[in-house]
């Protein structure tokens, strides 16, 4: 038994009792054992979950901006590219793209780079069950940092949800854009406005009122989807809730203690339900302010209501 | 080998029937399409029951929503929001662990610590959850002419529910029930991803997909494969669905019959 009973060196506590974890009892060692390092790793992926809806939700929006337009394109591949965009990530279970597109993407890039690194290679690229590129075209390259290969993990993550949900966005934005009265249209086209001109200046501004629901409804989906981020093998919630909530022996710990699994996903459900609330009236009220003054049902009621 | 002897070997592979080892290497085609379409069977396994008990269980969510009482409405509507305000993904990691310490209290609870009760446990309370939310905006659009003729007729409780309202109800819900469905078969593929253990490697079609992509690092066969199945199973269910669907309608003057319109796949 040549270890030692438990680490040697301990991280900066935040409470000064905490030196002495085996002396503490009831609400001190639980007020301790929740500010460990480990602890406020869990807290910062809450952070992960956030920063990647932050950049997710925006790229998936112009994604789905792109795909609605080329959708709505009169020069045919244009047309046609939209939409099978649009057709191809629904009908498939979903989690499904989230594990192909993860390896497609990272191969993918690696044998962009491949093409345009090494151009004297003669080796084929797929070797049996191998996928072989020269070592200049690895993606992280070898010798990088850990935190770098967190982050291209992370971005890989971020891409595949924003293409995924940009799907589904462009479906939503390509239903709004034709939602909107053709008596719009025509009379900016009775006004001697371009395609371009009307898109831009009549249609765009008037469609976010027939999207923000389906939108809505899709911010809501995404929000319920970042758990799957575990899936893509970023360190998020559902890794630090599995990674913290199991069984401590004292050996390894100042803090043994049994399974406590259930209830670390019971704080993350709580978490989600309380985020799908917030999320909920904030939406509610967007929604009231982008109904006021239009020409719909909606912008009815709310013009009697005030009258 | 040939293809034959591993249909043999491998189409009962998910429920433990045939050869015990799965390929390790040299993996064909073959081998890829039959383990593949041998893990659906899960799939329809879980679709199937969790939908056919959920039908129910809906029934009785939405008209404890719509009910007067708060007794039976602030619970409905609490179930509702539980089960559609959090992932199904986090539902059944937490519904795994509750499972675990369940059964260090009594060991009845054993079976719900594997994948073919628990996991169904939580896609049944799910589906119900998602489809009581349907069922409920059905049950508050019946015409108010419909309820109004029966009370002319005299009907009454039960019976005027049972031949009157929950018709309807089903009618003006079925093109929604219809997507709900089809989410439904959908999120069986997290059932192995999530906690639950594939006990002797037998698991869905995602789990023998993704097994492949893994041994031959190419996700350019297993998930095309997977995909071409959930299609197939997507467009028999519309069908069964849709026939359904002519059924409620039948009614009708041609018309008024309620379109089925099918927005796909959104994760829940």
């Amino acid at each position: 038994m040549g270890l030692p009973a438990r680490p040697l060196r301990r991280r900066a506590a935040i409470f000064s009792y905490c030196a002495e974890p085996e002396l503490l009892e009831g609400a001190r060692w639980l007020a301790c054992y929740l500010t460990t390092g480990k602890h406020m790793a869990f807290y910062a992926s809450f952070g992960t979950v956030l920063l990647l809806l932050a950049i997710t939700a925006p790229v998936a929006l112009a994604f789905g901006f792109l795909g609605a337009m080329s959708a709505r394109s009169h020069i045919f591949p244009i047309n046609w590219l939209g939409r099978t965009y649009i057709a191809i990530v629904r009908g498939v279970p979903d989690i499904a793209f989230f594990l192909f597109f993860v390896i497609a993407l990272d191969q993918g890039f690696e044998w962009l780079r491949h093409q345009a690194l090494c151009p004297g290679w003669d080796q084929p690229i797929r070797q049996g069950n191998d996928f072989v590129v020269c070592d200049a075209a690895k993606l992280p390259l070898g010798t990088a940092p850990q935190w770098v290969h967190e982050t291209y993990g992370f971005l890989l993550a971020v891409l595949t949800f924003a293409i995924v949900f940009g799907a589904f966005a462009a479906n939503v934005l390509f239903g709004a854009m034709r939602a909107v009265p053709r008596a719009q249209i025509e009379t900016a086209e009775a006004y001697g406005m371009s395609r371009r001109q009307s898109f831009w200046r009549i249609l765009v501004p008037q469609m976010w009122v027939y999207a923000l629901p389906g939108l809505s409804n899709l911010w809501m989906v995404l929000i319920k989807a970042t758990p799957l981020l575990f899936l893509l093998g970023v360190e998020d919630i559902v890794y630090w809730a599995r990674e913290l909530g199991g069984t401590k022996t004292p050996r390894f710990t100042d803090y043994p203690h049994g399974d406590w699994r259930m209830w670390y996903f019971l704080a993350l459900l709580v978490f989600y339900l309380g985020f799908t609330k917030v999320s909920e009236v904030v939406l509610g009220r967007v929604m009231q302010r982008l109904t006021f003054g239009q020409a719909t049902a909606g912008g009815e009621a709310q013009r009697k209501a005030a009258a | 080998m040939s293809c034959w002897e591993t249909f043999a070997d491998y189409a009962l592979r998910s429920v433990g029937v045939g050869e015990r080892l799965l390929p390790r290497s040299d993996f064909t085609l073959c081998q890829q399409f039959v383990l593949i379409g041998s893990g659906m069977i899960w799939n329809v396994y879980f679709g199937v029951l969790a939908l056919f008990a959920g039908f129910f269980l809906a029934t009785a969510v939405a008209l404890g929503k719509a009910a007067q009482s708060p007794w039976l409405r602030k619970p409905a509507e609490w179930f509702i929001f539980l089960f559609r305000g959090s992932p199904l993904f986090i539902q059944f990691f937490f519904a795994y662990f509750l499972f675990l310490s369940l059964k260090q209290v009594a060991p009845v609870f054993t079976p719900l610590t594997s994948a073919w009760a628990g996991a169904l446990v939580v896609l049944f309370l799910n589906t119900a959850a998602y489809s009581g939310e349907i069922f409920y905006g059905a049950l508050l659009s019946v015409p108010k002419g419909d309820t109004e003729a029966a009370d002319a007729y005299g009907f009454s409780g039960w019976v005027r529910f049972r031949r009157i309202v929950w018709p309807t109800m089903l009618r003006l819900a079925w093109p929604a029930y219809t997507n709900e469905a089809i989410f439904l078969f959908h999120a069986t593929t997290l059932v192995y991803f999530s906690g639950f253990p594939a006990f002797q490697q037998r698991g869905d079609a995602l789990y023998y997909a993704n097994y492949f992509a893994d041994k031959t690092f190419n996700p350019f066969v297993p998930y095309p494969i997977l995909a071409g199945y959930f299609i197939l199973l997507t467009l028999l269910l519309i069908a069964l669905f849709g026939l359904i669907n002519r059924r409620l309608n039948r009614h009708l003057p041609q018309a008024r019959r309620a379109k089925m319109k099918l927005r796909l796949n959104l994760i829940r």
